[in-house]
């Protein structure tokens, strides 16, 4: 055979989840409950085994080190403009796809499983796995697609499932209200991504007709005739982006393909959650903990990643653009490394984890360019790394917060006793988040670390460094206070371990943390100039090390035994200190621009608007009719004199008008 | 007087201006009489004024013949047939409304 069984059947991938989304929702759900968690993850779990066939196959055709192709196996035309013209859905096979592929199958698996264990009992257990099939599907959709409208339909649907599961609890207000902000603060967002995609697909085209049709490479595998302007292939080919860069066109001074670059980011930088459009991650971890882990940790946050790493070289022939990428990525990075110190609930300190390490990841890929590479390597190990990692973080912090029916690390303590397996995998957790070796982190950061410095952006290489101690401290504190020391409340001293449904899948992650980091990941995946060995550089590792070490040292100096320490450092730094608790305030000003400022002087007007003069014409056209209508109401008496004299008087006027006329 | 009378013989147009005078009375007072025998009194008037163009033309046309004056008996036969159902309804009514007003008779809100 050719073409392997999971390269032909690419597309069963994402269909499989999309099938048992609407089995489930429509018909299982109903039915029974059990059934519908049976049934939701077996079919991601079949997903799972199809995505890692197809990693083996296509690394069997294309081994490590030597040409990773893009390929299009199955694609169908979805919209067409004109014969020539069209709009392709289809999956598209490459490095970083079936990375991802794996990596989002893999963890999603290995959540559902979880989550029969830590939904058990809840009414919407029927409704949490048909949500969460959806979301499998859309993140698959995401991954796979070849062209850039593609990936903004199930961009969107991404959001929507997003949406739909942190307002799980849907009787809870703070649910509800965080669902919505996540959702607006994406879609807000999402406005900047369509501009920019709007801006490469017009400008793309108008190359389109200069440069002709470009055939597809390898075109007997590439499935599409011949490629179109929003085609990724499209997109990043030189001679597109030679003539995207050479056109004449500004906006406020800034070249077109710089705005369209920084607008796509705007996209991703939402999903992403980099500052400022953070604000919403934070809240979403009012869903259930599985969401947490599946969504805001390992998969759907990496989107704008992920995005971000397909147009890398159009990022990079604006460098403008990449700088800007470094740039917020670094700053959120720190920004949300100093937040998470201060953190009391479990879930937040990881939501600013995650905040953090997505920063790094959007760091590496900043400093990286087509000649030198290494950051694009660096930022899909990580995220390969931290997937794993993060969501084991989250599952266990999960079972943790189920034992104790608390968020608040305060109310934990001395759980490493009552619950042995959580406490191992959470501890190789944390220590791969580190970057300890030889645990998965630290291979990833080292590349990170070395990325950053050899392109020669010290500032970038000194914050990733900071943020590599701040993270040891802030991912150690919350072991020691959560582990270690005295049982802080009732409920800590009676906690149990979690059922094995939900410790397995602990082990399995714990695992993966430890040995993805052994992965010769440059060899898999590159671009552009081949032949960038990343191993260990020591002369980043030791410091790197250190670093960690140190965060780690302190920890324990004021979390381990006497946690007086750690209050009298806090109240003596005083004012920062609740500044730095409160998110430095972010939030508030957002609510004051948009309260004071956007609703008062730009929707209270519109609204006015719409109530007086549009509502008002409407009630006007209804007014008018009434009126009318009493007023000729009064023709009609019910006397059959009346209507006699209607009908002498319209005899006589006739007869007038007939006489008239005959004259 | 006969003179004058002999001199200025009235024709055919003068009777039948008489005619739709009458008419005239007869439908105004056919619409706004209130009382439901002053309504049928109207109407006598009409079909009287009928019956007299009828002789009119009889006499005008073709004196010969008494066909007009016939009609104009039947004319007053049927009226009065007509004018003893109209009464037996207006009784009926009373009955019912203890008022013959016909502004009265009107079974629509207001």
């Amino acid at each position: 055979m050719d073409t392997g069984f999971a390269l032909r059947n690419c597309w069963l991938i994402p269909a499989l989840p999309f099938f048992s989304f609407i089995v489930v929702g429509l018909f299982v759900r109903p039915i029974s409950k059990k059934a519908s968690g049976i049934v939701a993850t077996l079919s991601v779990v079949a997903s799972m085994v199809l995505a890692c066939l197809l990693a083996w196959e296509y690394y069997g055709r294309y081994p490590a080190g030597a040409e990773h192709p893009t390929l299009v196996p199955w694609s169908f035309e979805w919209l067409r403009y004109q014969p020539g013209l069209s709009v392709m859905a289809g999956v598209l096979v490459d490095p970083i796809s079936v990375l991802l592929m794996v990596v989002v199958t893999t963890v999603s698996a290995l959540v559902h499983i979880y989550s029969i264990g830590y939904m058990h009992g809840d009414e919407g257990y029927g409704r949490y796995f048909t949500f969460m099939n959806l979301f499998t599907f859309s993140m698959l959709g995401l991954v796979v697609a070849p062209n850039i409208l593609q990936m903004y339909v199930f961009w969107e649907l991404v959001g929507v499932s997003s949406f739909l599961l942190i307002g799980f609890y849907y009787r809870r207000p703070s649910a509800v209200a965080a669902s919505k902000k996540a959702f607006v603060v994406t879609r807000f967002a999402d406005l900047g991504f369509f501009i920019g995609i709007l801006i490469l697909g017009y400008h793309g085209y108008a190359t389109f007709g200069q440069l002709g049709p470009l055939a597809a490479p390898a075109a007997a595998e590439a499935g599409a005739t011949s490629l179109q302007p929003f085609d990724f292939l499209y997109l990043t080919n030189p001679e597109v982006l030679k003539g995207l860069a050479q056109l004449n066109v500004t906006f406020l001074g800034i070249g077109l393909l710089t705005v369209a670059m920084i607008l796509t980011y705007m996209g991703a930088a939402g999903k992403s959650a980099m500052f400022p459009l953070h604000i919403w991650l934070p809240d979403a971890m009012e869903g259930p903990t599985p969401v947490s882990a599946l969504i805001h940790a390992a998969t759907m946050v990496v989107a704008g990643v992920y995005l971000v790493a397909r147009l890398f070289p159009v990022f990079a022939a604006s460098g403008t653009a990449l700088l800007v990428v470094a740039c917020v990525g670094a700053f959120t990075s720190l920004f949300a490394a100093i937040v998470g110190i201060t953190q009391n609930d479990i879930k937040r300190v990881l939501a600013f984890s995650t905040l953090s390490q997505i920063g790094y990841m959007m760091l590496a890929l900043g400093v990286a360019s087509m000649s030198h590479p290494l950051g694009y390597t660096a930022s899909m190990f990580h995220l390969f790394t931290h997937a794993f990692f993060k969501a084991l973080l989250f599952l266990g912090a999960g079972a943790v917060i189920h034992a104790v029916h608390s968020n608040e690390i305060w109310d934990m303590g001395g759980l490493r006793r009552k619950m042995p397996v959580t406490h191992a995998t959470f501890l190789v957790a944390t220590l791969a988040i580190a970057g300890i070796w030889p645990l998965s982190g630290f291979f990833s950061k080292d590349e990170i670390l070395a990325s950053a410095l050899e392109s020669r952006h010290y500032g970038i290489f000194a914050a990733a460094l900071g943020v590599a101690g701040l993270t040891a401290f802030y991912m150690f504190r919350i072991y020691f206070v959560t582990f270690w020391g005295p049982h802080r409340s009732d409920h800590a001293s009676h906690a149990h371990e979690a059922p094995a449904v939900m410790t397995l899948p602990l082990v399995a992650l714990a695992v993966l943390s430890a040995v993805a980091g052994f992965v010769p990941m440059s060899q898999y995946v590159s671009i552009g100039h081949h032949g960038e060995h990343g191993g260990v550089n020591l002369a980043i590792a030791i410091p790197a090390t250190l670093m960690a070490l140190a965060g780690i040292g302190l920890a324990a100096f004021f979390y381990v035994g006497d946690t007086q320490r750690a209050a009298q450092a806090a109240s003596s730094l005083g004012v920062v200190y609740r500044a730095v608790k409160n998110k430095l305030y972010v939030d508030e000003v957002y609510l004051f621009v948009t309260h004071n400022i956007i609703f008062r002087f730009i929707s209270r007007p519109i609204a006015w608007f719409d109530r007086h003069v549009v509502d008002g014409g409407v009630n006007l056209a209804a007014w008018i009719a009434c009126t009318l209508g009493a007023i000729l109401r009064h023709l009609q008496t019910g006397q059959v004199q009346t209507y006699s004299l209607y009908c002498v008087a319209g005899a006589l006027l006739t007869a007038l008008i007939l006489w008239a006329a005959r004259m | 007087m006969i003179d004058f009378l002999a001199r200025h013989n009235p024709g055919v147009s003068h009777w039948l201006v008489l005619s739709a005078v009458l008419f005239s009375i007869g439908l105004y007072g056919l619409l706004t009489r209130r009382n439901a025998v002053g309504i049928l009194m109207a109407v006598e008037l009409m079909l009287n004024s009928a019956a007299l163009n009828f002789v009119v033309f009889n006499r005008f046309v073709m004196p010969a013949s008494v066909d007009g004056q016939i009609m104009a008996i039947f004319v007053i036969a049927v009226a009065a047939a007509e004018v003893v159902v109209g009464m037996a309804i207006f009784v009926a009514l009373f009955r019912c409304r203890a008022t013959i007003d016909v502004n009265r008779m009107n079974t629509m809100r207001d």
